[in-house]
């Protein structure tokens, strides 16, 4: 068992596209929300779309962290750096989302500012000991998957004694997402039922969810990464919407269990604090959406230790993210993609990351079939 | 940038709580803070150089299991269908 190739076997693949199809009601719209940027690059690279009937329509979710964070923070990272003189760490995706003014941490490092891209954060801790006489702060970002282990080093940090290390916070919760689009202020749900997160259901659990499917009555089917998952997921989906139930399954069980990792939990609980209101970049300002380093960690928190102003950034005005995240429209409704946006200079939070839905249309090609096929976009007016 | 990969567990050093696993053929030390009881062999899901969880093999297996099963019972109906 090697846990990838088997999950991965086209015949195994076909076998349940032929069961999808089986399944299917042609008289029924099947509307999919995969939350995760990961199932989106997924469907696409493994061309699972293809493999499924036309009634089964992806929606494609907030995506990933890096898709959802705003720009201004991304300016406080670059103001926070230069006022303290630090070293910056970081994950690679975050080096090239712009900033504003066309600014991003790639610029600012190619101005001299001391920003490295780091694989672990335990890296970041390294460089800390290694560099006793400089301040070192760890931009973090991330959902619930990648907060334990920001966790730990700031623990790590602590029992070190290290005066001179601290960290930018960024760590985001998946619930409160999942609320914002089940609960939007117009209350108009273009989804009928989810692939749930994989990798941040090994942290918080299957049962977190429940109450999402008991109250909006949508199911979720929590899915690994790889297309056999995806697929039996689908088909989980699918045989859930025909007998009209909404529960919470869980096709990822060799890695999901009902109450997740609780050691993971109690260690972010240990550091963490829930902020009130945190804006997301395509969602706007949700409650409850994001966590800070606690009173007992203040110390290390960086933007205590070095408090900017925070600049207020607007997004353009034509970008429909908030809509393409919600499943109201395609990436290809939006005037601005493949022209103004492209992953070279993104717009928009979908087109950030490799992960987000523009991208995902944009990297794979699918758009140039698909807009043979479209109407064109309704605010764009054509003049013969 | 959730995604995770799952390794196995070569070598563990129980003093600085980490695992050599091998990634792609690369061999990586990661950090066992976050999971309990790993053993020599044992599958991790590896993300940012720390282990998130064991991946359970029974279950894998079971899920393999009825992949297995729809094709059986697709070929078993495709052979129905071409008998009629
Ligand atoms: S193409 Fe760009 S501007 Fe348009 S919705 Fe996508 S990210 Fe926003």
């Amino acid at each position: 068992m090697k846990y990838i190739s088997e999950f991965r076997d086209p015949s195994l693949a076909q076998a349940l596209a032929k069961a999808i199809q089986r399944e299917s009601d042609p008289s029924n719209h099947y509307r999919l929300m995969e939350f995760c940027g990961g199932h989106t690059h997924a469907i696409y690279r493994y061309g699972l779309k293809d493999l499924l009937p036309d009634n089964v329509e992806f929606i494609h979710g907030p995506g990933c962290p890096v898709c959802v964070l705003p720009a201004s923070r991304i300016d406080q990272a670059i103001k926070i750096q230069s006022k303290s003189d630090a070293i910056l760490c970081t994950y690679a995706d975050l080096m090239r989302v712009p900033a504003t003014k066309g600014h991003s941490l790639l610029k600012a490092k190619a101005h001299g500012a001391d920003i490295r891209m780091v694989y672990s954060p335990v890296d970041a801790l390294r460089i800390s000991q290694q560099e006793p006489d400089r301040e070192v702060i760890f931009f973090a970002l991330g959902f619930e998957t990648t907060t334990p282990p920001t966790a730990v080093i700031i623990k790590a940090a602590e029992a070190l004694g290290l005066k001179h290390f601290s960290v930018f916070c960024n760590h985001v919760l998946t619930p409160a997402a999942l609320e914002a689009i089940l609960n939007p202020p117009d209350q108009q749900i273009n989804v009928d039922g989810f692939i749930g997160p994989s990798h941040v259901s090994t942290i918080i659990g299957s049962d977190v969810y429940k109450p999402f499917a008991r109250q909006y009555q949508k199911p979720i089917v929590i899915a690994g990464f790889e297309p056999l998952d995806i697929l039996q997921s689908i088909l989980m989906l699918i045989k859930q919407l025909n007998k009209g139930s909404y529960t919470v399954e869980n096709q990822y069980k060799r890695a999901v269990s009902s109450s997740g990792n609780t050691k993971a939990q109690m260690l972010t609980a240990e550091v963490f604090d829930v902020v009130d209101q945190f804006t997301w970049r395509g969602l706007g300002e949700l409650p409850d959406s994001a966590l800070r380093i606690n009173n007992r960690y203040k110390y290390l928190d960086a933007e205590e230790k070095f408090p900017v102003e925070m600049t207020v950034v607007s997004e353009h005005k034509h970008c429909l993210c908030p809509s393409v995240i919600r499943g109201r429209n395609k990436p290809l409704d939006c005037k601005l993609f493949a022209k103004a946006c492209t992953p070279e200079n993104p717009l928009g939070a979908c087109m950030v990351s490799s992960e987000g839905a523009c991208a995902a249309y944009w990297s794979y090609g699918r758009f140039k079939d698909e807009a043979a096929f479209q109407p064109a976009p309704q605010e764009v007016k054509i003049y013969k | 940038m959730c995604l995770a990969v799952p390794a196995k567990a070569i070598s563990i050093d129980k003093e600085a709580d980490t695992a050599k696993v091998s990634l792609g053929g690369i061999l990586k030390d990661v950090s066992l803070s976050l999971v309990e009881d790993v053993c020599i062999g044992d599958y991790l899901l590896i993300h940012v150089g720390f282990a998130l969880n064991k991946l359970d093999e029974k279950e894998a297996l079971l899920t393999l299991k009825a992949f297995e099963e729809l094709a059986d019972f697709n070929r078993a109906e495709g052979s129905v269908n071409a008998d009629e």
